[in-house]
């Protein structure tokens, strides 16, 4: 990454134009022009600096039901309810986290009975109550990571 | 074209080229003016956040990834709870249930370039919080098993 690449990536983390030519735009505020950021872009994406380039939905807002859900699992049956955890295509993000609650995962479907019902089954099938606990509110601005 | 078209189309990002929207446009057969409309009738109403770069913490460095956990008097947590979530190093803050088993209320996510960095933030989280918080805790990520593929955290 050089001081351009570092440029884009701290400014263009949000605000992208709604506009024809999106990022002529935006190359002008950073002092370049359209082919080069485009190219940067697609290089950033390439080497993994990005995940993505485009709009970044709530997807609450959007519909469904969500929750953080977090499970006790004895260090040597692991990878087993791990695996098992992650084969619910309900399941959108899990983590190991160092705790005595070691497996925390998001569950979403498209509406509160069908939540329901995967969380039940994930509980069936691995063998382990499920700490559910879904969101009462929100309070966070997004953030931007510096680079 | 409805809205759903248009988030199924922008799911893998906005393609990169001169003119994207009107790419996006020409796919679901729709003008670039309906494109541009609905984008901005969506962030306008929140069900976009954003657009722009979404960079990969690990490759920005920010390889500490702490979930803060708080157990927050009831009475406080609404007043609190913004006050935390507006703090610029917290990218996620929520208050959830307590349970039998789980006193803690409030989570707010704390990203750090080493946990010492992670640490410092979370005690500026807790000087925030004063009493109104009895109890904390910092769950860091080992690993992500689901998202974007098995990384070591």
């Amino acid at each position: 990454m050089d001081e351009l690449d570092r440029r884009i990536v701290n400014a263009l983390q949000g605000g992208f134009p709604v506009s024809p030519r999106p990022f002529e735009e935006a190359a002008r505020q950073l002092g370049t022009d359209e082919a080069t950021l485009i190219a940067r872009l697609r290089r950033l994406l390439e080497q993994g600096v990005l995940t993505r380039f485009g709009p970044l939905f709530n997807a609450e807002r959007l519909g469904g039901a969500f929750t953080l859900c977090a499970m006790a699992v004895p260090r040597q049956d692991f990878e087993r309810v791990a695996a098992i955890v992650n084969s619910f295509p309900e399941v959108a993000h899990n983590y190991e986290r160092e705790h005595r609650y070691n497996l925390w995962f998001v569950v979403a479907a498209t509406d509160t009975a069908r939540l329901r019902q995967a969380v039940a089954a994930i509980e069936t099938r691995t063998g382990y109550s499920v700490l559910d606990l879904p969101k009462l509110d929100e309070y966070f601005l997004d953030l931007r990571l510096a680079a | 074209m409805n809205d759903l078209d248009l988030v199924r189309e922008l799911a893998a990002g906005l393609p990169l080229a001169p003119r994207p929207y009107a790419e996006v446009a020409a796919r679901l057969g729709a003008s670039e003016e309906e494109v541009l409309a609905r984008i901005r009738a969506m962030l306008a109403d929140g069900r976009i956040r954003r657009i722009g770069a979404v960079p990969n913490h690990y490759a920005l460095g920010w390889t500490a990834n702490g979930m803060s956990v708080w157990d927050v008097e009831d009475a406080a947590v609404g007043e609190l709870g913004p006050q935390v979530g507006a703090l610029d190093f917290v990218s996620h803050c929520y208050l959830r249930p307590r349970r039998p088993a789980w006193p803690y209320n409030l989570f707010a996510m704390v990203h750090g370039r080493d946990r010492a960095e992670v640490e410092a933030k979370v005690a500026r989280i807790a000087s925030l919080l004063g009493g109104a918080a009895r109890a904390h805790e910092v769950l860091y990520s080992r690993r992500i098993l689901k998202k974007t593929g098995l990384r070591i955290a």
